[in-house]
């Protein structure tokens, strides 16, 4: 290689300065992408442009599993230069959401993108002629076909998203599925509410159903960007908070899968057996969602020995209710046939569409964050990655459990190894936080369902110049596209509960 | 064997319906309706606080519609306000959600302003139309929990439907994207009259901590009038269930 710094390497929630990570020429910045997009263990965590003074800047950072560190290196484009670039995606297919969310939101065109369509039609897009009701789908012409659409708003309650099937009789051929409709312009929001606690807020209701996984990422930013470091107590705690928030989440899809296999006994077990879990989290801190615990530089709901009791007898209900329930579920031969090789996705295909999280490893895909790039207590604390091969709805089902299992155990053991007596700070004040100047950010979180991503960068004064937000969605609703293919209609709502990814999360 | 491991479930599982929906206490810190007390502080600070700009001065108030129940304020001056765990904040007034310093009384709905229809139509079977527009899937989620065996709603009569067509109102969630705000209108005008409108959450009342927006279109709710206010973040499926109730049935005795 001719010039040896291509890249520089940091850690997950490591602040650097802005000025360290390399600025590429195109060429080069598409070389070094390309050569370490090759490697084993490579992935792209977060890849995005934003409007500086002199023009665009393109910021990318490609994490190295094994050896748990991100490599980020830089591109600027002049104002007066060409909007034209080749395209990554053309031979790095998980590249294609990165590359799509930048030519909508700066009119970027790359060349050679296998499927250049827009992201979400969000309100700062670069044309705001290209309105949501023009999507254009992809179409197949012939008279044996025909076209079901669905949504944006659906039978159930559930967020609004479309999907437009192209169906041959009862069977799939493609599912196009539209994203767009929730878009409430986040990321904007994180620079125009400067107020620490809206920031914070805002965090907690990215995704709703993950607001302690994206609430975590936040907190972690700032805390590095505002050099705070925060007792191993707390890390313990908001730990435990975010394996609750998978346990609530897993339980809960685990019902709701029976729901729609319309097995009634596992979808009362599994779905009343969340309650007492999210009422638990409220017994915490006041939210049954979470809101609220997870603060820059401390908390207000320290954690006692009163709340370890409550955990202790939870978490016993919740073993003795879901293992025999799971047993029985997957023993259950018409279950078993509902589920068995229905919606199958490889990991062929899970690596070409830069599958994260659950989605990837119930189709052998490991990615887990928890283990690669370790965050808040998983640098101490190992929890197991489940991972299982077949790609199908039985697979992700048992993914939940398997998963569900170990962080019951997880949790345990971490609120048994908690130390009552340690004190723990208040949040810090929004006076007392001052976020270093003219630097980035990258904070990843292994949330339940997989790969959350923030990250920030700050100007010349410490304020908060901009800010991405990456839900592990963003990559994974092609995998439900991919389990439709060949696959009866009829099929799909038990394929999208099993996957159950966010429309808030991606649509941002 | 295999029916002896099911009725095991089933017992373990045991009644987990909540017998009267209007009675049950709520565990831990929830935030609730807040008392502010009549204590003197810097109301510019507290005022200042505030992520949504629910709290305003000379007198101290809170407008529920706008708070996302961080609780900051209540950290910072917790002899003027502390929130209790009254769930019971739903109301068919959008005055009604500010509460003032020194009045501890409930939040209730005003009989009088409640449309004569609804009671007559709807008191014994209510069927809605749920809209997600832009939700965070919070709010979503604590609605399906209504129906659930531990709040069952649906014993009152009242259920989500999938058509707007066989639905007497809907339900907005979330602070109503530019983008879904098309979908919201289609919706509502599917729904045969009389018809009703329910804001669930704060970021449907007052946009929450989206207000301000330009991602949001909320021109649809300038049109309707709305029957019920129902504020959280998310809203307990206890403020939600009793809310409706109240809207559509007169209490007894």
């Amino acid at each position: 290689m001719s010039t040896p710094y291509k890249f520089i390497i940091i850690n997950n929630n490591e602040t650097l300065l802005l000025r360290e990570i390399p600025v590429l020429s195109y060429d080069r910045y598409f070389e070094v992408a390309d050569e370490l997009l090759r490697k084993e263990g490579h992935h792209c965590v977060t890849c995005y442009a934003y409007m500086q003074s002199q023009g665009l800047k393109f910021i990318c950072a490609i994490a190295d599993d094994h050896a748990h560190q991100l490599k980020v290196f830089s591109y600027e484009m002049s104002s007066n230069s060409s909007r034209e670039l080749p395209s990554l995606a053309a031979s790095h297919s998980p590249m294609h959401i990165y590359e799509r969310e930048i030519a909508e939101n700066f009119g970027v065109i790359f060349t050679g993108h296998p499927w250049a369509k827009p992201v979400r039609y969000s309100w700062n897009r670069a044309d705001r002629t290209n309105i949501i009701n023009n999507y254009p789908f992809y179409r197949i012409d012939g008279g044996e076909l025909h076209e079901v659409g669905v949504g944006p708003i659906h039978a159930g309650v559930i967020e609004p998203g479309h999907f437009r099937f192209l169906c041959n009789g009862e069977t799939v051929l493609h599912l196009e599925i539209q994203h767009g409709w929730q878009h409430r312009g986040v990321e904007a929001l994180f620079l125009s509410k400067a107020k620490l606690i809206q920031r914070t807020v805002l965090s907690e209701s990215i995704a709703g159903d993950t607001a302690v996984g994206h609430s975590l990422a936040f907190v972690s930013l700032m805390e590095s960007l505002g050099k705070i470091t925060v007792p191993e107590r707390l890390e313990k705690e908001r730990t435990m908070a975010l394996e609750l928030e998978r346990i609530a989440m897993h339980l809960g899809d685990l019902g709701n899968v029976n729901v729609g296999m319309a097995y009634q006994l596992a979808s009362s077990v599994f779905g009343t057996l969340r309650t007492p879990v999210i009422n638990y989290t409220q017994t915490w801190c006041g939210n049954r969602f979470g809101k609220g615990l997870n603060r820059v530089g401390g908390t207000y709901y320290p954690f006692n020995r009163e709340l370890a009791d409550k955990l202790n007898t939870l978490l016993d209900t919740v073993e003795k209710t879901a293992i025999p329930m799971a047993d029985k579920l997957f023993s259950l031969p018409s279950f078993l046939m509902r589920s068995e090789t229905i919606g199958s996705v490889t990991a062929e295909q899970m690596q070409l569409i830069g599958a994260v999280g659950m989605t990837a490893r119930a189709a052998a895909v490991t990615r887990d964050i928890r283990q690669s790039h370790p965050f808040a207590a998983y640098k101490d604390h190992v929890i197991p990655t489940q991972t299982l091969e077949q790609g199908d709805v039985w697979a992700r089902m048992m993914l939940r459990h398997l998963e569900t299992q170990d962080a019951v155990r997880f949790v345990r053991d971490l609120s048994g190894h908690l130390n009552f007596e340690s004190p723990l700070p208040r949040p810090t004040l929004e006076k007392d936080l001052t976020l270093t100047p003219d630097s980035i950010c990258i904070s990843l979180v292994e949330g339940w369902r997989g790969e959350i991503c923030h990250s920030a960068i700050t100007g010349s004064d410490g304020s908060v110049v901009h800010y991405k937000v990456k839900d592990p969605s963003f990559h994974n609703w092609f995998a439900l596209a991919l389990s439709l293919r060949d696959l009866e209609i009829s099929d799909f709502p038990i394929n999208n509960k099993s996957y159950n990814l966010s429309y808030c999360g991606f649509d941002l | 064997m295999a029916l002896l491991a099911e009725v095991q479930i089933l017992k373990r599982l045991g009644k987990q319906f909540i017998p009267d929906v209007s009675k049950p206490k709520v565990p831990g810190p929830f935030k609730g309706r807040p008392e502010i007390s009549t204590d003197r502080v810097d109301e510019d600070t507290l005022v200042a606080i505030c992520p949504t700009g629910a709290i305003a001065k000379t007198p101290v108030r809170i407008d529920m519609g706008k708070c996302v129940m961080c609780g900051e304020c209540s950290f910072a001056f917790p002899n003027k306000i502390q929130f209790t765990t009254d769930y019971k904040l739903a109301t068919n007034v959008r005055e009604r959600l500010i509460i003032h310093e020194g009045d501890h009384s409930p939040i209730a709905l005003d009989e009088t302003r409640i449309r004569k229809e609804i009671r007559s139509l709807f008191g014994r079977s209510l069927k809605l139309r749920q809209i997600s527009a832009a939700g965070s899937n919070a709010d979503e989620a604590e609605l399906n929990a209504c129906g659930n065996p531990n709040f069952d709603m649906g014993r009152f009569g009242i259920e989500f439907l999938a058509s707007p067509r066989h639905c007497d109102g809907i339900v907005i969630t979330g602070p109503i994207s530019e983008n879904m705000a098309g979908p919201v209108q289609i919706c509502y005008d599917a729904v045969p009259a009389p018809k009703m409108v329910i804001l669930v959450g704060t970021d449907a009342i007052s946009g929450g901590i989206f207000a301000g927006s330009k991602a949001l279109d909320r021109t649809f709710l300038e049109k309707y009038p709305i029957d019920l206010y129902v504020p959280g973040n998310p809203p307990h499926p206890l403020t939600f269930v009793n809310g409706v109730l109240e809207l559509i049935r007169k209490k007894k005795g």
